[in-house]
């Protein structure tokens, strides 16, 4: 633990580190799927050691205590946890905006009707394509999409608003126009189009993965195009391939400014990717109160404020919109997290990157399955 | 874009996961919907405060005048400024 933030001004504090507003809770890393993207770390976690019903519960008090409004019930696959229902009421309770982020496999519709009447305020689901053949090969789940379209369908029934969240990557870029069309049909209000990003078991599949410059440029533009056109109808957040990109992305809007994670066993992290940075020392939610692990820790303090920063994210005009990047791959390309992100046009790394990018989106050579 | 039409008769609602929420730590009023947290201004809260379901736009404008003993016509045209606004970003929906 550091002193560091226990002797700021009340201004400087709220400036550097303010109260948090979203927590994603990974409630376990099981997951019927096997994602060639999947951005959780490359050792899972055992179910034996994840944190009890109880357990999660204090997180989601202690988080709504400290100002988080909304909480991201993730995993893995959520509802692999038994007790999904009761964690999703307690929730409710503690007056959190609860969101379920499924794969759509493991929720029946007597299920969803029980966290529907638990009060689940939204569901986001994910769907790997938009034809049976391409998607289920992604998600590496014969029937996968099937099963999808029918959970669409009751979440529809139930009133609850409904976000379809959509990873591309190389082999379903081309289909994003039909996959905008999909979650219309699906009566979802809110879409997301989200490059794939490289951390966790994705770097092992960078090759198959990696988007051509034509097929991004593309993307960008059939989003901006279908924004214009369902504006009022749809919602359409679009998160662009950094590596082709200018400027970075600010990434989480900053290290430890907006939001936390709690993976399966209790290890609080600023991002689900931090645990990459190996310096990191990561505290556990078992022993350690959120808001002393939020404010006070070593890791969340890391890349708090700019003084951190090295050139040129140090005399940039731009240091407090994009914050320096992305740490983890700051971490994973410049073997340096407080590097700038080499995806910025200013790092000395940029050129490199965009080589790599394009060599890397030339190789096909198959998709490699967690456990398979 | 799609041009919103409202009448006086329109009832409009906050549809189900869009809540009107009392941020404690921050001591504001904000709206929480899939992604998104929007802080109100009074003006706001008192229009959505009145959004019950049942009341007609020309109801919300006849309380909100008397509220603010301000004329009908220029709360009117606030309150349609305000809730095509949220209407249009998905936060409000027409009852049917």
């Amino acid at each position: 633990m550091t002193e560091a933030t226990k002797n700021l001004s009340k201004e400087k504090l709220a400036e550097i580190a303010p109260p948090p507003m979203a927590m994603l809770a990974e409630l376990t890393h099981r997951c019927p799927l096997a994602c060639p993207y999947c951005s959780n770390p490359l050792e899972l976690k055992q179910a034996s050691q994840e944190l009890s019903t109880e357990e999660w519960i204090s997180a989601f008090q202690q988080a709504a205590n400290m100002g988080v409004l909304h909480l991201h019930l993730s995993g893995g696959e959520p509802a692999s946890r038994r007790d999904l229902v009761e964690l999703t009421k307690a929730a409710v309770d503690c007056g959190l905006y609860t969101n379920l982020i499924t794969s759509g496999i493991g929720i029946n519709e007597a299920r969803l009707e029980e966290l529907a009447n638990a009060g689940l305020d939204h569901v986001q689901l994910s769907l790997q394509g938009v034809d049976h053949e391409k998607a289920d090969l992604v998600a590496g789940y014969k029937g996968g999409l099937d099963r999808k379209l029918q959970l669409a369908e009751w979440v529809h029934k139930t009133g609850i608003p409904l976000t379809v969240n959509a990873v591309c990557h190389r082999s379903n870029m081309d289909d994003v126009p039909a996959m905008i069309e999909l979650a219309q049909r699906l009566g979802a209000r809110r879409l997301e189009v989200a490059t794939v990003q490289f951390h966790g078991w994705a770097i092992k599949n960078r090759t198959q993965l990696m988007p051509t410059k034509e097929q991004v440029l593309a993307t960008t533009e059939t989003v901006e195009q279908a924004r214009k056109d369902l504006e009022g109808k749809l919602v359409i957040d679009y998160v662009p391939a950094d590596y082709y990109a200018t400027h970075p992305k600010a990434c989480m809007g900053g290290w430890a400014r907006i939001g936390l994670n709690i993976d399966p066993t209790g290890l609080v992290l600023p991002c689900h990717a931090a645990e990459t940075i190996p310096h990191l020392k990561f505290e556990n939610v078992r022993n350690t109160s959120l808001h002393d692990i939020w404010y006070h820790s070593d890791t969340f303090n890391a890349f708090r404020g700019t003084d951190w920063m090295q050139e040129p994210c140090k005399s940039c005009d731009r240091k407090l919109v994009d914050f320096g990047g992305c740490r983890c791959q700051a971490m994973a390309i410049a073997g340096d997290a407080t590097a700038t992100d080499p995806a910025c046009h200013r790092s000395p790394l940029k050129s490199k990157m965009l080589e790599l990018a394009s060599e890397q989106a030339s190789i096909e050579d198959g998709f490699i399955y967690r456990g398979r | 874009m799609s041009e919103i039409s409202l009448t006086r008769d329109s009832i409009v609602f906050l549809p189900r996961g869009v809540r009107i929420k009392e941020d404690t730590v921050r001591e504001r009023i904000v709206i929480v919907a899939p992604e998104r947290t929007v802080a109100l201004d009074e003006v706001g809260h008192a229009i959505l405060n009145k959004l019950d379901g049942e009341r007609t736009l020309a109801d919300v404008v006849e309380i909100l005048a008397k509220q603010y003993n301000a004329p009908k016509q220029d709360i009117g045209n606030d309150v349609v400024a305000f809730i095509k606004d949220l209407l249009g970003r998905g936060y409000l929906e027409i009852k049917s």
